[in-house]
């Protein structure tokens, strides 16, 4: 018999987070996935998984969700989990989601292994792929009986589309404790960027401490704004206050596969490099030529950043017109 | 009001490329640089800061570690934390974030802590598993990936970043709040705070201490087991060449090959 993989889809905008479903596509390819979908929108969301390679789909569409982060979403699943006995519970790695696991995991005493970029079942025993500290892959497995939860980084499956498919729907009727909507979202704020977002962006550009210091940023922002593409940083100046986490890429932060990446005054921490290194053309730039950066680059530049952006800005700018 | 952080010694991830042993599949941490998590400074930081702005409020560390910890936490000492607790125990050698988190807990549950720091996650393991697991084993509330925290009577408030901007969250307190790394400005040691640091009380506490079985916790209470450790595939190396005035050039030609421009 196949084994039941389960996936919780986040909803974003009314629509499954792609997230999730890069990760539901990855547990129909290992057996039988079944999807929860939990809040206001859950219903609409359900309906549609099956493409997306969803046998079966539970549904919880309270609005508490929404408003109350974690402690819902974790005793409804504790239930479920207790109910229904999976192989496995899949999620990508968000933010929720990791709320979500830390809790799961110490109150159904689960196994639990993070930061996966693959996973197969052979015969009985899970076979998990974590890469760690850059040069070392570990295969990692959950030995012990009862559902495991494998955390899966961002970006490490593409969507499978299954045209037409459809799925079978079980809506929850469980009504959720007060107890448990005690963490409560007051508002929300989207912040206003321009260009296009880190994840969505087909070219990054990036920096790192060699820029100095944060006055200089405008220079990456600036050969991003000419290229089309986004502005990223490394963890070290967002550590040293230059800019906010959200532009952060790296194994803490955000995992981004853009066609092109270039990295100015970083130095190749393996932390960045886990976040990047999926890029499909690599350009460096920085002055110490024993950098790590060079070592994952397709084009390295031994050279100032600071001097070297801005000539890029302008030629950049020159050849587009031309 | 009594505050907590919770803090951990880890391999310079500034100079250390961090490897596993192959036999005991355990990181290795002998011959290598260990520091206070980077992540943990900015923590505390933020934790020192809203212990002062209270007022009549006590700060303490807590750690799980080898005996080596010592060295992270009177660094925590010396930025302004007034005490310390190091829990330590050869038992505790391999332990996953379910142990690590039973024992912190456990620890927290004894001080009656209203308000617990963590970071977000460690730059070590990166798993950011233990908050949570510590806030579930108290059976209290987590907020998470803050970068603005106060607190009104009996609530913390927080700005909680997101992907696209960020959310305000409250909850009740005791609570464990995660701090994300580098929305708060760090506080360096002073001189008068290093050597003040030694006055201060550190306690040191066993798994007897806290009445943790030790099947609980290490290795032996681990869920995950490691199968096999192997090298990662390098991504080809490109080509690396000096500036030598031309670099624009030579990038813009490397973009427009690929037509990337």
């Amino acid at each position: 018999m196949p084994k039941t993989i389960w996936v919780l889809v986040e909803v974003e905008n009314g629509q499954p987070a792609r997230s999730s479903l890069e990760v539901l596509g990855k547990a129909a390819s290992l057996g039988r996935a079944e999807a929860i979908v939990l809040g206001s929108q859950a219903a609409e969301v359900a309906t549609t998984l099956g493409e997306y390679g969803a046998e079966k789909v539970y549904v919880h569409a309270d609005a508490a969700y929404d408003t109350y982060l974690t402690l819902p979403a974790v005793d409804t699943l504790s239930d479920l989990l207790k109910q229904h006995q999976p192989a496995l519970l899949m999620l990508a790695t968000t933010y929720d989601l990791r709320d979500i696991a830390a809790r799961l995991n110490v109150r159904n005493n689960m196994g639990l292994i993070t930061d996966a970029t693959d996973l197969q079942f052979e015969g009985d025993t899970l076979k998990v792929t974590v890469p760690w500290g850059g040069e070392t892959l570990v295969t990692a497995t959950l030995p012990q009986q009862g559902t495991g939860i494998v955390l899966t980084r961002p970006k490490a499956f593409a969507i499978e589309r299954h045209e037409g498919k459809t799925t079978e729907v079980e809506t929850l009727q469980a009504s959720l404790t007060s107890a448990s909507q005690t963490i409560k979202i007051l508002e929300r704020v989207e912040v206003e960027s321009e260009g296009p977002s880190l994840e969505d962006a087909s070219v990054i550009v990036s920096g790192g401490r060699g820029l100095g210091k944060a006055e200089n940023f405008h220079l990456v922002e600036e050969l991003a704004a000419a290229l089309g593409g986004a502005a990223g940083a490394t963890r070290a100046i967002v550590d040293a206050g230059w800019l906010p986490y959200s532009y952060q890429i790296g194994q803490t932060g955000k995992t981004v596969k853009p066609t092109l990446y270039i990295a100015c005054g970083i130095s190749g921490a393996i932390q960045h490099l886990a976040g990047m290194k999926g890029s499909k053309y690599i350009v460096a730039i920085n002055r110490d030529e024993h950098a790590p950066i060079f070592s994952v680059a397709d084009l390295g530049i031994i050279g100032d950043a600071l001097t070297i952006l801005p000539q890029l800005t302008g030629e950049v700018k020159k050849r587009k017109v031309q | 009001m009594k505050i907590y952080v919770c803090i951990k010694q880890i391999p310079d991830p500034n100079t250390v490329v961090s490897k596993l042993d192959p036999n005991t599949k355990r990181l290795v941490r002998s011959g290598v640089s260990l520091v206070l998590d980077p992540g943990d400074e900015t923590t505390i930081s933020a934790a020192i800061k809203l212990r002062d702005t209270i007022g009549n409020s006590e700060l303490v560390a807590v750690s799980m570690g080898p005996t080596s910890a010592q060295e992270a936490m009177r660094r925590a000492l010396a930025m302004g934390v007034d005490s310390a607790i190091l829990v330590t125990d050869p038992a505790l050698a391999g332990s996953d974030t379910l142990g690590t988190a039973r024992v912190l807990a456990a620890v927290l549950k004894e001080e009656n802590a209203d308000l617990i720091f963590c970071s977000t996650e460690s730059t070590d393991g990166y798993t950011g598993m233990v908050p949570g697991g510590i806030a579930e084993f108290l059976a209290i509330p987590q907020l998470t990936f803050a970068r603005e925290i106060r607190v009104e009577g009996q609530k913390a408030v927080i700005k909680r970043v997101t992907q696209t901007g960020y959310q305000t969250v409250e909850g009740p307190l005791p609570a464990v709040v995660t701090i994300a790394s580098g929305s708060f400005e760090a506080i360096y040691p002073t001189m008068k705070g290093i050597m003040g640091a030694r006055k201060k009380p550190f306690t040191q506490l066993s798994l007897s201490d806290l009445g943790i079985d030790p099947s609980q916790v290490g290795e032996a209470g681990a869920r995950e087991k490691i199968l096999a450790i192997g090298k990662v595939e390098a991504r080809a190396a490109g080509q690396v060449v000096k500036d030598d005035g031309n670099a624009a050039q030579t990038i813009a030609d490397f973009l427009q090959r690929y037509q990337l421009l």
